[in-house]
């Protein structure tokens, strides 16, 4: 093994996660997430979700949903395409191995450098969210996830807790553009707190 | 305005992308011997009603689906969305 002298940055370009707390919210960046996309070949419906099941522990889930258990999560992306993940410390190799049980029924592509997440805690994350994108997220419950465009990025929202915890996966290369977009809201969001608690 | 994605449920207008006449979809086999008058009104050639028109959407901040959306043009009202894949298999396409 080669012996690098290189250190890992995070999305922000950090050597470590930012975290940012504005009014009783919290913004999070989580690096450690390996992601790989999982798309199925025509005619290997069954075939994809026997396999997917085996390593995944969990049935691939229907429109817009997330299902996860030990260390991985799989969501709905697309008709016939999921995202799937898992700790970037001990699954680096993701698409390796989802590709190594799925096979022929279907196709893998990397994405773990290809996205940022952020995740968003807090009583009024509805509220930041509302300001951001169009989607109808009072009636998302938890575990499911949209795709829509935030500042003109387009983003998963993940539903970890209904009216409570949020995550965003965007575009990596915009990280701070997304950041600057959460950060921006929440601060609107605690200054309307202050004046109209 | 509002798209009623069959999937997803009523979406905002601003997650799609607009590309025209649902007709593009039946594109003309290019080894027949009428190909060149076929692909002249493949291409060129639209219906540019006042009420009822289909239309093809594209669902880009979002699943990524292509929509068949059936659109009044006189009212802007919506009167049903489908999804393009089903339309085309409809007309026995294999995808």
């Amino acid at each position: 093994m080669p012996d690098h002298a290189l250190l890992p940055l995070t999305a922000l370009g950090a050597r470590t996660p930012r975290v940012d707390s504005v009014g009783g919210l919290t913004i999070t960046e989580v690096p450690d997430v390996a992601l790989a996309s999982l798309a199925c070949r025509r005619g290997c419906d069954a075939a994809l979700a026997a396999t997917a099941e085996a390593l995944l522990g969990v049935a691939l889930p229907p429109v817009a949903g997330w299902a996860g258990t030990g260390p991985y999560g799989v969501f709905w992306t697309g008709p016939g395409q999921w995202m799937v993940e898992a700790p970037y410390a001990t699954h680096e190799d993701l698409p390796d191995r989802l590709k190594a049980v799925v096979d022929d029924a279907g196709s893998v592509t990397e994405q773990s450098d290809a996205w940022v997440r952020f995740d968003v805690e807090g009583e009024h994350a509805l509220a930041l969210f509302e300001r951001l994108c169009a989607l109808d997220l009072g009636r998302m419950p938890a575990a499911t996830v949209q795709r829509t465009a935030i500042d003109h990025l387009g983003c998963f929202v993940q539903c970890r807790e209904a009216g409570r915890r949020y995550g965003a996966y965007g575009p990596r290369s915009a990280a701070a553009s997304l950041h600057h977009a959460l950060l921006t809201a929440a601060r609107s969001v605690s200054r309307d707190r202050k004046v109209f608690p | 305005m509002i798209i009623p994605h069959p999937l997803l449920g009523p979406r905002d207008a601003q997650e799609f992308v607009y590309l025209g006449d649902a007709r593009l979809i039946d594109r003309p086999d290019g080894l027949a011997e009428d190909a060149a008058d076929a692909f002249h009104d493949y291409a060129y050639l639209r219906d540019n009603p006042a009420g009822e028109h289909q239309e093809l959407w594209y669902h880009e901040q979002g699943d990524r689906s292509w929509l068949v959306v059936t659109r009044d043009t006189v009212t802007h009202r919506i009167l049903r969305a489908e999804l393009a894949s089903d339309v085309a298999r409809a007309q026995g396409r294999s995808r």
